[in-house]
């Protein structure tokens, strides 16, 4: 049904009269919402005024999965546009669909357009690379999960307001003390899955699956039923029982609960600054996300979440030429730097960010280079340089229905993971199967 | 003959494309085909979740149906026998089937959300553990309700326009013959509202299974783990967030053959029993 409604759709627009223009017009479809997509047709309308012969034309086209979506249909019906917006989660999918995508690598190196990928940030690009370092899509907005905590409840509690804990058994004794204290919750977390099982496994250098985490091959099984996972998981149940943690829901529900003063503590993308800085009526802080201090190895790095930019496949030259020239102009440092400075996502090269430093950001805006330092501190093993999983979507679903299982007090938290791990593999063959060519 | 059209395109053509996809198995770009026969149908018939969404949308659909016709009727009943400001009540009791069901779910979102909802607070306070984000049940009670609310206006309409038909004549003879107003009710009006009855038992029941994907997707997203994941809602996940278009497309031709069988069953076997009046 989808599919014919975004067919007739297409039929439509493709029939309306289009004013004879000298530009090539490119299509670009993109997820991003309000300010966002301020940015989004800020940044379109720029190139256009910057070079007469392209034209970037910004589309929106709803939420990340319906963005998806509409490209898979629109790819079927013939009418792909030029570049698409599509969430990390959909890179798997998106990396085994041979010719119906452009690599990035490729498309720069036909166009002839200046391209060094070490000029970008290894630990964003590793999730858009093949396991051979070769960038597929172009990085977007990414964000990494961080710590926000509301420095006017710790006041209250008698915890220094300027001091987040470090420590996964910190974190959750503050949690409990913040409790003891009137706060109707210690900590909540958004992205559940993202940030306590797959942020949580990067950064404690313990694997997520097998084959890093997919990197090197579609045959990869998941492990996230390993003692530590299991460990922290019921500590988490433990804390729901008194609301020293609780579970908001699984994606950004949760931000609600510390916005509005309920929770003291979440872990979400540092892309949530902005929201914060707008709306909360405290003052919060940012940290690195706590480790247990008795992991080997804990903290290493924690890894991206956002989404990249895909190129699709079966257009004309002079169109990926165009294209190439778009890419190169979103590297730029000073365009970079001020998208990192104003949203909270991450600089994708490395001179943006030695920009930002210089410029003396991180020294005015305590706590912004966080997820950046976070990032990057230590060289990615092949636990935390990203992942790659077939059907990345539902297995997070997944993996969020056995959490929910376990915060209810249904089920332990090892029999949980088993579970997901069983269902999980399941996908994961069923999505080598279908892709088999 | 334009109806035809109309109904070839929008019904058989995707019909039949339901059909196609539900024995092939494919990536989400339709890069490889293969035929399959009906193993996507021995999947999702082996697959446990897809057994609880059958015994949910059951559950739902009935609660659905009861809460949205009991007080659906008592309204029509009552507003009939208003005699001053009845156009105005009966504007009021209609509103609510103006609003779509995104926006209802909404609205009901915004009374029980666990974190700003008004009845959510006033819930909590009383001693309840009001959290449907973790609580199934909870959710599933929010979720009938909502879908109920949304449908008691259609009902009323329908329960009025049957009420006004019934000739007064016959009532005020039970009245002469001595029966009360509860005997003249269950003994003469019910029975002549019986095709009334019948015809928005069937609707309801549809609306249940079909209409109330809006309410679902906006209040709980098929959540928590699945409780409130009706069979309309799992064939939107499989095909559209999941992309997986032959097991998405298997579960739209087993629905498609419920509600065939549904229909034809009520129609034979129900409808004759009905009294039409």
């Amino acid at each position: 049904m989808k599919q014919i409604i975004t067919g007739a759709a297409l039929a439509v627009w493709l029939a309306a009269p289009v004013a004879f223009a000298e530009p090539v017009e490119l299509q670009w479809w993109h997820a991003m919402t309000s300010v966002n997509a301020d940015r989004v047709n800020k940044i379109a309308a720029d190139f256009n005024t910057a070079q007469t012969g392209y034209k970037i034309v910004p589309v929106f086209k709803g939420s990340y999965a319906e963005t998806m979506n509409a490209g898979v249909a629109a790819y079927r019906a013939g009418n792909a546009p030029h570049i698409i917006q599509i969430f990390e989660v959909g890179t798997a999918t998106m990396m085994a669909a041979k010719g119906a995508v452009k690599p990035v690598y490729q498309l720069m190196a036909e166009a002839g357009e200046p391209f060094d990928q070490n000029a970008y940030l290894p630990a964003v690009t590793a999730y858009y690379s093949t396991a051979d370092g070769k960038m597929l899509s172009f990085p977007f907005n990414s964000s990494t999960a961080i710590t926000y905590w509301n420095k006017d409840a710790f006041k209250k509690a008698g915890l220094d307001p300027d001091k987040a804990p470090q420590t996964w058994p910190e974190t959750l004794a503050v949690a409990q003390k913040l409790r003891a204290t009137g706060v109707p919750c210690g900590l909540t977390a958004a992205w559940i899955s993202w940030t306590q099982i797959e942020q949580f496994s990067a950064w404690h250098n313990i694997p997520l699956a097998t084959k890093a985490n997919g990197l090197e091959g579609a045959d990869a099984v998941l492990e996230i039923n390993n003692p530590v996972l299991a460990k922290h998981i019921q500590n988490l149940a433990a804390a729901e029982k008194d609301k020293s943690f609780d579970y908001g829901g699984r994606t950004t529900e949760p931000e609600g609960k510390f916005l509005n003063g309920e929770c003291a503590m979440i872990q979400t993308s540092s892309a949530a600054f902005g929201i914060f800085k707008s709306g909360a009526k405290f003052d919060f802080g940012m940290a690195e996300l706590p480790y247990y201090p008795d992991v080997a190895g804990a903290p290493q790095n924690s890894i991206i979440g956002g989404a990249s930019l895909w190129v699709m496949g079966g257009k004309k030259p002079e169109e990926y030429n165009g294209v190439a020239k778009f890419f190169t102009f979103l590297s730029q440092t000073g365009l970079q730097q001020k998208l990192h400075e104003d949203t909270g996502y991450l600089p994708i090269t490395k001179a943006a960010y030695e920009a930002t430093k210089a410029s003396g950001f991180y020294k005015k805006n305590p706590g912004r280079e966080i997820p950046v330092l976070q990032m990057t501190a230590k060289q990615p093993t092949e636990n935390s340089r990203g992942l790659r999983l077939g059907n990345l979507v539902q297995i997070r679903d997944i993996i969020a229905e056995d959490l929910e299982t376990v915060f209810a007090g249904k089920s332990d938290a090892k029999p949980a993971l088993d579970d997901a791990v069983k269902r999980g593999n399941d996908l994961l063959r069923q999505f080598q199967r279908n892709t088999q060519q | 003959m334009p109806q035809l059209a109309v109904t070839v395109v929008f019904f058989f053509w995707p019909a039949g494309q339901a059909i196609l996809q539900s024995v092939q198995r494919e990536d989400a770009f339709g890069l490889s085909t293969r035929f399959v026969g009906l193993e996507n149908f021995a999947s999702v018939l082996a697959d446990p979740h897809y057994l609880a969404s059958v015994e949910i949308t059951l559950l739902f659909s009935v609660a659905v149906a009861s809460l949205a016709l009991a007080p659906g009727l008592l309204l029509a009943v009552m507003a009939n026998q208003v005699t001053r400001a009845g156009t105005l009540y009966k504007t009021l009791l209609l509103l609510p089937y103006a609003v779509a069901p995104a926006i209802a779910g909404v609205l009901w979102l915004f009374l029980f959300n666990p974190s700003v909802g008004i009845i959510a607070v006033a819930l909590r306070r009383a001693g309840i553990d009001w959290n449907y984000i973790l609580n199934g049940p909870q959710a599933l009670l929010l979720v009938i309700l909502a879908a109920a609310w949304k449908q008691i206006s259609y009902n009323f309409l329908f329960f009025l326009a049957g009420l006004q038909a019934i000739p007064q004549s016959l009532i005020e003879a039970a009245a002469l013959d001595g029966a009360d107003r509860r005997r003249r009710f269950w003994q003469i009006i019910f029975p002549l509202l019986a095709p009334t009855s019948f015809f928005l038992l069937v609707v309801n029941i549809v609306y249940a299974f079909f209409d109330t994907f809006g309410i679902i997707q906006n209040v709980t997203q098929g959540g928590p783990a699945r409780t409130t994941e009706i069979l309309v809602y799992k064939v939107w996940y499989d095909g559209v967030v999941a992309l997986d278009l032959g097991g998405s497309a298997a579960q739209s031709v087993i629905l498609m053959a419920i509600v065939i069988a549904l229909t034809a069953i009520q129609f034979r076997f129900v409808e004759r029993r009905v009294h039409y009046g």
